[in-house]
């Protein structure tokens, strides 16, 4: 049976303490294109310190469900609530909490690193955006950088100055495509203690995707593995591969990646 | 009620500063083209007043006509260049995950433009007066509403042509830069709307800035300019506007609806 639905739900209800809202919650979201269904009604949440790995092929849904998420992509039906706002209703107090880094959107090369920053600062409403823009220079190493064109930067510095953008704003719901992709195992293994610190400290919720399982099982309390824009497996990254047969979390996708229909009918 | 946040139409503008503070390249086009069609307009009027007979002044009929034109063109560019910015740079999903609105965003393009072409005008202002005895006392009062219309029309259709860009695809971009030259010949910059073929008058009277270049061929033949009339030019110039930010909201609906925006972000200019 797949680890996944009301069980999973209720368990998040009740780790969301005092009432508070969940950072982030997916009610059957829906977007087709026609006869071909992106993302198939999928429902998930991610509770305050939480973080999440949202695993599976190219082509499974993620980035769709990431973009729905972002607002930049409007659902065909179900519902998005970011810290109990409402996204289609209250686009902008919702954003207001959110933000995100990707391999796939660089931040502009024609501006220096705290340009950059400033400008999407003052998007975000960020007060007092120059002195914070310098503390989270010198969090993420990025001070010597400060002067520099964003388009210069190795892929590496690129990705941090990302996350520099990523945390502006303190958001509640944190969305990372890939962060660790392009960047060497030191500087890797440091963002990843960064994000978890971070989390746990001040109860933001991490919406998670990489390929790298390893990274996964270090990172993520629970993952949900996407095939064919649906959830096929829910649960923690270092149990559930036992679960299904599998020895590792990396062999587990890559049978989601492969049989995915057998999975799902186990 | 659209309330508009000044942080986030600031970011807009900020951006666009830190561009052409940074970039030379981005600066020079703001004054050298304009000054350079000053100079080759101021020229040609000089000549014209040699050969015409006296009495004729082609200078606040052609240099004048010159100046407001590609003030209009400047404004246009203005808005598209600051919106071309972020397709070059595949900015869009960062921009629009963000939770600025349409509206912040667009009244952003608007006021980087007015900044970039009031350099413009500055510049071509102070050269056909220094350089080419261009008066703008002769003019009158009339020089404002005007200035005003044409800025409004080319705010218009920089609105329009950003849309295009969203709706048909960042190669959509070498359709906008035609459109000043599109528009000209109906606007009548250097003729009088009459010279025209009737057809094309139809379209010319829908046109805001045709009321203004009729209004300052009056003024430099020392006829008096209709008011009513440059009224109505304001008028279209507003409902342009209003059609214009009307027209980038559904296309901007459309693009969230499709995935054009997080598509563009991922996609090259050609």
């Amino acid at each position: 049976m797949p680890a996944r639905g009301l069980d999973s739900a209720r368990r998040i209800e009740e780790g969301a303490p005092g009432g508070r809202p969940l950072i982030l919650s997916v009610e059957e979201l829906r977007k087709s294109y026609g006869a071909l269904a992106a993302v198939d009604g999928i429902s998930f949440q991610v509770a305050p310190g939480e973080v999440v790995g949202l695993l599976g092929p190219n082509g499974a849904g993620k980035t769709t469900t990431i973009n729905m998420i972002l607002g930049v992509l409007a659902p065909t039906s179900g519902s998005i609530r970011i810290d109990g706002l409402d996204l289609a209703r209250s686009r902008c107090e919702a954003l207001q909490r959110t933000n995100f880094a990707a391999a796939y959107a660089p931040l502009p090369g024609n501006l220096t690193v705290s340009e950059n920053l400033r400008v999407f600062g003052l998007m975000y409403g960020v007060r007092n955006v120059g002195a914070h823009v310098e503390a989270l220079l010198a969090e993420l190493d990025l001070v010597r950088f400060r002067d520099t064109k964003t388009g210069v930067l190795s892929s590496g510095e690129q990705t941090r100055v990302s996350l520099a953008k990523a945390m502006l704003n303190r958001p509640r719901l944190l969305l990372l495509d890939e962060p660790t992709a392009s960047l060497d195992p030191s500087v890797a293994r440091e963002l990843r203690a960064l994000i978890r610190g971070m989390a746990a400290r001040e109860g933001e919720g991490v919406l998670w995707t990489s390929h790298n399982m390893h990274e996964v099982e270090e990172v993520c309390q629970r993952v949900l593995f996407l095939s064919h824009g649906r959830i096929l497996l829910e649960g923690d990254p270092r149990t559930l591969p036992r679960e299904h047969g599998r020895a590792t979390l990396e062999d587990l996708f890559i049978a989601v990646a492969r049989e995915p229909l057998a999975l799902e009918h186990a | 009620m659209i309330t508009l946040r000044p942080r986030r139409v600031a970011a807009i503008v900020l951006r666009q500063a830190y561009l052409l503070r940074g970039s030379p390249a981005r600066l020079l086009p703001l004054f050298a083209w304009v000054a350079i069609d000053i100079v080759l307009w101021g020229f040609i009027t000089k000549y014209l007043n040699a050969v015409a007979s006296p009495g004729v002044d082609f200078v606040p009929l052609l240099l004048g006509a010159v100046l407001l034109w590609d003030f209009f063109a400047r404004v246009m560019q203005g808005v598209t260049m600051a919106f071309f910015e972020d397709v070059w740079s595949r900015n869009f999903l960062n921009v629009f995950a963000t939770p600025i609105t349409t509206g912040e965003y667009v009244s952003g393009l608007v006021l980087s433009s007015v900044f970039t072409s009031a350099i413009g005008l500055a510049v071509m202002v102070v050269l056909a007066t220094v350089a080419f005895g261009l008066s703008f006392v002769g003019y009158g009062l009339a020089i404002v509403p005007a200035l005003l219309i044409l800025f409004l029309f080319g705010i218009a259709l920089g609105i329009l042509g950003c849309a295009v860009v969203l709706r048909l695809g960042p190669a959509a971009e070498w359709l906008i830069w035609p459109i000043p030259a599109v528009v000209s010949p109906f606007v009548g910059v250097f003729y009088p709307i009459s010279t025209l073929p009737h057809w094309m008058q139809w379209a010319s009277w829908v046109l805001a800035p045709t009321y203004v270049f009729e209004a300052m061929r009056a003024l430099a033949s020392g006829r008096a300019v209709s008011w009513p009339a440059l009224g109505w030019g304001a008028l279209l110039a507003v409902s342009a506007i209003a059609i214009a930010g009307w027209v980038f909201a559904r296309v901007y609906r459309y693009a969230v609806r499709t995935g054009l925006v997080a598509r563009y972000s991922a996609e090259t200019v050609t």
